[in-house]
């Protein structure tokens, strides 16, 4: 049983990581071809450093994303805060089920939607190009919301609500309060909702899609064009750098992770050791 | 009252005026193209077109955006299924595993969620190919060629790819939490293995179940991507359709289909959480 299930897991794993290890391998090609190793070369990472549209297409993501988290963190946890605090329940349950909209929606029709509103508009301003950076960025800001407030919300629950009650008795003012003892509180949750409205906000394709104009093309989008025609190797160089990146980052937050629980852990020692 | 006073509307009125003004009004405009032509009248001419267009697939007249319908149900449902089967004993073997090994093959399991899903979907292409690696190393070892690209087998793969991750991840994450003095109870009570994970591991999966489920089937329902490059763009599904119209800048109809989608996808949801519900908590009568 052990054996059989141990095969199971390396085999799924092969099936999730064989395409990617073939696009590492194929963009150090010497040739053009995608499928016949012909030699080892850096070709295609040269020729992608000199890609302005490509590079200009990463700053525009990045420039995009971190627009995005910062606009939807600030506004997801107010909000987060704000529903905390609702006594009516009816209230309650209508926002929750709208938040909920954009995460059980399909992206095409999340997409579909907000780009139909933009060019209504548009229209009635008299305006052909009304897709643009703008548009993009409040389409990430809709979709990022709920990430951020679902993942707020737990925290807030968990707080003890006596927390800012005793900050105020003790002179602070309900702001003062709530920046030094709520905040510290439900930080863990504001950072991984920060987290995860960043990467949605890289990895997404297909709002920006419908969402995007002539003259704001995110790296996803830049992609999908590029591969309507033949691909060169330079896509799968771009590919591997953005791997070794992930890689990279998720290694370094798994080893800070385990070294703060190792500073936690001796930390607690000392203490039941004075306390001894 | 202790929360009187308390500035509720002041933190949440950013956001409520945000979310309905950027996902209610959206949703209405989807319906109000879907019921409009082109200088916004009142019409039901594209919903009828989806139930109606016809066209010529070899001797037979079909018709068209039924059968784009029926199709991409179908293959969302097999990938579906088969992301299950995969992801489920996955999900469990990981709940079992060393503290190490679940956080490593946790990792495993984000890489590929964080790279962009249209540059491996084009990895799987050149695999899959007529011409590509996997006939290749078919044919050294005499084992002859097979043709998988633009086959509808080609698309599952390609769902079954991007999305096995979105399975795996909430049946893990309830798995892991599980109670593991039920499972003890169960023994001492007589179950075997078996018995173990039919009466206590499989109803308490559920819900990790249902949200995985949820996970796979919307997108892989609604893709437009995958079926146009493993399908060689010879299998359209109806993410394919709407935006095949979006391009072609017919919004309305595009706005219809979107519509009829989000409706049947609504209901199909409602009777998934149902069914999975009854397996959990109505189940099996002893």
């Amino acid at each position: 049983m052990k054996t059989a299930s141990r095969i199971f897991t390396a085999l799924v794993f092969i099936f999730l990581f064989a395409p990617i290890a073939i696009l590492i391998i194929f963009s150090f090609n010497d040739a053009k071809s995608l499928s016949v190793f012909s030699g080892f070369s850096l070709r295609w990472y040269r020729e992608l450093i000199y890609d302005d549209a490509t590079l200009e297409s990463v700053r525009n993501t990045l420039i995009l994303a971190l627009s995005a988290t910062v606009i939807s963190t600030v506004m997801g946890t107010a909000a987060a805060v704000g529903i905390n605090r609702l006594r009516n329940k009816w209230i309650k349950s209508a926002i929750n089920t709208v938040t909920d909209i954009p995460m059980t929606n399909p992206d095409i029709i999340t997409g579909i939607s907000l780009m139909l509103m933009f060019v209504f508009f548009g229209r009635m301003f008299g305006r052909s190009d009304s897709l643009s950076f703008t548009t993009m960025l409040l389409s990430h800001v809709t979709f990022c919301l709920p990430y951020v407030i679902l993942q707020v919300l737990p925290k807030l629950r968990q707080m003890d609500p006596s927390l800012p009650e005793a900050a105020q008795d003790l002179g602070c003012t309900p702001v003062r309060a709530f920046f030094k003892a709520t905040i510290p509180e439900i930080m863990p949750g504001v950072i991984t909702g920060a987290i995860m409205a960043f990467t949605m906000s890289l990895d997404d394709f297909v709002i920006s899609y419908f969402t995007s104009g002539a003259g704001f093309q995110t790296l996803p989008v830049r992609i999908y064009n590029m591969t309507k025609k033949t691909v060169t190797p330079k896509m799968y160089a771009l590919a591997t750098i953005i791997f070794f990146v992930i890689l990279t980052m998720l290694l370094i937050s798994n080893f800070a992770d385990e070294d703060a629980s190792e500073k936690r852990k001796i930390k607690r020692d000392n203490r039941k050791a004075l306390k001894k | 009252m202790k929360t009187k006073g308390k500035p509720v509307w002041g933190l949440l009125g950013p956001y409520t005026l945000w979310a309905a003004v950027f996902i209610v009004v959206p949703l209405i405009f989807v319906a109000y193209y879907a019921f409009t032509d082109n200088s916004f009248t009142f019409t039901f001419d594209n919903l009828l077109r989806f139930f109606n267009d016809k066209s010529q697939m070899g001797d037979t007249e079909v018709r068209t955006y039924m059968l784009i319908f029926w199709r991409s149900l179908k293959l969302a449902v097999i990938s579906t299924v088969i992301c299950l089967l995969l992801g489920y004993p996955l999900a469990y073997i990981m709940s079992r595993a060393s503290d190490r090994s679940q956080k490593i093959m946790m990792t495993l399991l984000m890489i590929p969620m964080w790279m962009n899903f249209l540059i491996r979907t084009y990895a799987w292409m050149t695999i899959l190919q007529d011409t590509g690696l996997l006939n290749g190393m078919l044919t050294r070892l005499g084992l002859g060629n097979v043709h998988i690209i633009g086959t509808e087998g080609a698309v599952v793969i390609g769902m079954v790819y991007d999305y096995l991750p979105y399975m795996v991840l909430p049946i893990y994450s309830v798995m892991a939490k599980l109670d593991i003095r039920l499972i003890e109870a169960a023994r001492d009570l007589g179950c075997n293995n078996y018995g173990v994970l039919k009466r206590v591991i499989f109803p308490l999966s559920m819900p990790g179940v249902l949200s995985g489920i949820n996970m796979v089937l919307i997108p892989s329902v609604s893709t437009f991507y995958i079926s146009q490059k493993l399908g060689n763009g010879k299998f359209f599904l109806i993410g394919d359709a709407i935006e095949g119209q979006y391009v072609a800048n017919n919004l309305h109809f595009a706005a219809a289909m979107a519509f009829i989608l989000m409706i049947i996808l609504l209901v199909m949801m409602a009777l998934i959480k149902k069914f999975t519900n009854n397996m959990a908590y109505g189940g099996e009568e002893i």
